[in-house]
């Protein structure tokens, strides 16, 4: 990047040195694999009333099609009894069944006179709104609970980039729960009732409410746009798209941990966007940051939104010549962000942004390199500051009515 | 302070109806033993009745005072509630006290000094109406309790006299300690004054509680006077006074709060609660920072009301009472880390207390609420 360009987009600043990891990972992963659309899409007719089944390989609300609204929780233990925390995560994927399904948690919101319900009822008489519940272990949990040796190697937590201005109030924790449901009221209700049944053994660290999905698993999908103005998740992976999933975002058994197999790895990341500056720049500033035309959402110098991106015709900082898994190995990530807003900030501002998730294989060959690339040198960082941060290792699906999340983890001989 | 919570009444099965309980007390000079009536001879160690039956109805107690101190006596029922009292009958004093009393156990005690929990003797009344079936556990339960928010009103009086005898005389450090040590009875046992109505707004109310109008009196206003504005006025010593005379109408009144187990179980709650959205967030102690205090004697409030009531949690909810018993210990185990000793009452000051530690203590609280919640209905059973 010469000095010329940088002058071009508003000079040094301390903006200039923060990162990005949200859209433009959207875009970029477009960008290389622009061709992967004709898939199945029988997901994406899924009626927005449905329940989406809760057993499976997989956990439901990765590659399952993106909801319209989140409710993201991240959990500290406060036990130091093991039992307790498995008797915990029994109880939990018995009320996530049932919630998935559209049923109240235990004997429901009405019971007898001097106690409080069983459910807390303010989903009663609503439809399951696809709601999914998918659940995550973070580094920290390794420590304690003789779980040392089981942590993978890849969830470490995440390196520190360039202009990351995180509120540790905003990230980690040992456990997290992904709500996403078509109704904002239907998620909310379930990490409500989940933080509910923790009391005692875990405590919620911090949550994030989000609407507006950044990003589409499904390929028939109209493309969302960001609070940037911004079309996103183009080409992001789909859920019929075995093989990519299978590449990019599911730990194979050769990977490691056996307890992990058919898992994934989650990137959360809370990244604030400057929205009152960014309405007052140029719509052409604004097109050569991202690298594509607000309208259509065409890569530069290109007519349609799923033309194939040419680099060359794009700034060098451009966020999506910067973003694209090309530039990466090829390697890429399945983003399932939100947009958020936590009302205004003391100054007046939006306190706005992308709650940016990502899932994949391995983070040290999918975010992290993108990220450090972007956080030196994106153009977009003028606008945007990551403000949260956080790391989970996802385990694979839980498998019947037996099954119960993290019990691979929990019950598995001590060396895999 | 909290909204006035109307005491569970009708949770409680078998529970006499308070409607048919109308008393009235008449002078008169009537020797005991006369017209029907039960006579009770009141001494300072003693409390002799001629009769342990009664029918239903009108019951009069013709009431001699022999001892050497002012006297009080009551018909209490089973759950310690007073149907009927006569106050300060002074030594050689006679006094008749006439009540309508439904069938059923009660008991006749005559309190010398007109503290703790008297003497006592036993009267069964029968007849018409019949006493529905209690669990005479429960009425234990409910009777060791009204007990213990006696005591804990009993024992708070003087030290609340040391703290407004301080602001009287002016002496503002003395006064400053002697803050929070006058609030722990009154604390531990909040629920119970706060079935009242009209004594916690004019004792416990903060300045964002006032309605418009309102006059602010009481502990808070006293508490900024010292530790805010660091002054103590003329204005300051009138509401020492007037806080000595609104505790002492609680203290008179405790007797006659409507305490079932069902209140016990959602008091303790409620006191858990009450730490939750006060003392946890340092709203309650805004001036003082002695919301450790405060916070300790809630906690302690509500063990009590749990441990008096566990025995019969235990027969219907065994889960329920191994989780309490654990969590109680954490959470006391918890704010013993803020004191120099187990039985000390000077808490660290929470303004001393970080954003990360207070959140280790309001999960604390939520751990142990949660599960506190369920202490009613484990407590009515099945």
């Amino acid at each position: 990047m010469s000095a010329d360009e940088q002058g071009a987009h508003g000079g040094p600043s301390r903006r200039n040195l923060l990162g990005w990891g949200g859209a433009g990972l959207v875009l970029g992963a477009g960008a290389a694999t622009g061709t992967a659309l004709a898939l199945d899409d029988g997901d994406a007719k899924a009626a927005p009333a449905a329940a989406v089944p809760f057993h499976g390989a997989h956990q439901a609300g990765i590659a399952t099609p993106v909801q319209d609204r989140l409710h993201f929780a991240a959990f500290d233990v406060t036990t130091s009894e093991r039992a307790d925390l498995v008797a915990l995560l029994k109880e939990w994927t018995k009320a996530a069944a049932r919630m998935t399904a559209g049923h109240a948690v235990g004997e429901g919101a009405f019971g007898a006179d001097e106690a409080p319900p069983d459910d807390t009822g303010e989903a009663y008489g609503l439809s399951p709104a696809r709601l999914t519940l998918t659940f995550g272990v973070g580094p920290s949990l390794f420590t304690r609970f003789g779980l040392e040796d089981r942590r993978p190697d890849a969830l470490e937590e995440l390196p520190a980039f360039p202009g990351d201005h995180l509120d540790k109030a905003r990230g980690g924790g040992d456990l997290c729960v992904q709500a996403c449901a078509d109704d904002p009221q239907v998620a909310v209700h379930a990490i409500r009732n989940l933080a509910r049944i923790g009391f005692g053994t875990v405590a919620i660290r911090w949550s994030q409410l989000g609407f507006g999905k950044t990003s589409s698993t499904t390929p028939g999908a109209e493309t969302p746009r960001n609070l940037f103005g911004f079309k996103d998740g183009t080409h992001n992976i789909a859920g019929g798209e075995t093989a990519a999933l299978d590449q990019h975002v599911w730990v194979p058994e050769k990977d490691g941990p056996a307890w992990l197999a058919g898992g994934s790895y989650l990137v959360a990341r809370r990244i604030r966007m400057n929205i009152e500056v960014w309405d007052r720049t140029s719509l052409r500033e604004q097109e050569d940051v991202f690298g594509r035309t607000k309208r259509t959402g065409a890569p530069a110098g290109k007519l349609a939104e799923h033309d194939p991106v040419s680099p060359r015709a794009m700034l060098p900082t451009a966020h999506v010549r910067l973003a694209r898994p090309a530039a990466h190995g090829g390697h890429r990530i399945l983003r399932r962000g939100y947009s958020f807003t936590d009302g205004t900030d003391g100054l007046g501002r939006l306190d706005a942004g992308l709650f940016f998730l990502a899932y994949q294989r391995d983070p040290r060959t999918g975010f992290i390199p993108v990220q450090r690339e972007l956080a030196r040198h994106d153009a977009l960082n003028e606008y945007i500051q990551h403000v949260g941060s956080a790391l989970f290792a996802i385990p694979p699906g839980v498998r019947d009515a037996h099954d119960w999340w993290g019990r691979a983890l929990f019950t598995a001989p001590a060396k895999d | 302070m909290r909204p006035l919570r109307r005491p569970v009444l009708a949770v409680l099965s078998g529970a006499l109806a308070l409607g048919g309980l109308t008393a009235c007390t008449e002078k008169s000079d009537a020797k005991a033993g006369e017209d029907g009536a039960i006579g009770v001879t009141a001494a300072d160690t003693t409390c002799d009745t001629t009769a342990k039956t009664a029918k239903a109805g009108k019951v009069t107690l013709a009431i001699a005072n022999k001892g050497k101190r002012a006297t009080e006596v009551e018909i209490v029922m089973p759950d310690g509630r007073i149907v009927s009292e006569k106050e300060n009958i002074g030594p050689g004093v006679s006094y008749t006290l006439t009540a309508e009393v439904k069938a059923g156990s009660y008991e006749i005690a005559c309190r010398p000094g007109m503290v703790g929990h008297g003497v006592r003797q036993k009267l069964t009344v029968s007849g018409k109406g019949s006493a529905a079936e209690r669990d005479p556990r429960l009425d234990a339960a409910v009777s060791a309790y009204r007990d213990y928010a006696q005591d804990q009103a009993d024992q708070t009086l003087p030290k609340v006299m040391v703290f407004t005898d301080a602001i009287r005389a002016g002496e503002l450090d003395a006064a400053k300690k002697a803050y929070a040590p006058s609030r722990i009875g009154w604390e531990r046992t909040e629920p119970v004054a706060e079935s009242f109505g009209d004594i916690d707004p004019k004792t416990d109310t903060r300045a964002d509680g006032l309605e418009k109008g309102q006059k602010w009196t009481g502990w808070h206003r006293l508490e900024k006077a010292l530790f805010e504005d660091g002054k103590i006025g003329a204005e300051e010593k009138t509401l020492a006074t007037r806080l000595d005379k609104d505790l002492k109408d609680w203290q008179r009144r405790v007797g006659r709060a409507v305490i079932t187990p069902t209140s016990m179980a959602n008091g303790a709650k409620d006191l858990l609660d009450e730490v939750a959205t006060g003392k946890v967030t340092g709203e309650e102690e805004r001036y003082s920072h002695t919301d450790l205090v405060d916070f300790k004697a809630n906690v302690e409030g509500a063990e009590k009301a749990y441990t008096l009531l566990r025995a019969v949690a235990k027969t219907n909810d065994p889960d329920l009472v191994a989780r309490l018993d654990t969590r109680f210990a954490a959470l006391d185990k918890q704010l013993d880390a803020y004191r120099p000793s187990p039985d000390s009452y000077e808490f660290t000051s929470y303004d001393k207390v970080g954003e990360a530690r207070r959140k280790k203590l309001s999960d604390g609280v939520n751990a142990l609420a949660e599960p506190l919640s369920k202490l009613a209905a484990a407590v009515v059973g099945k």
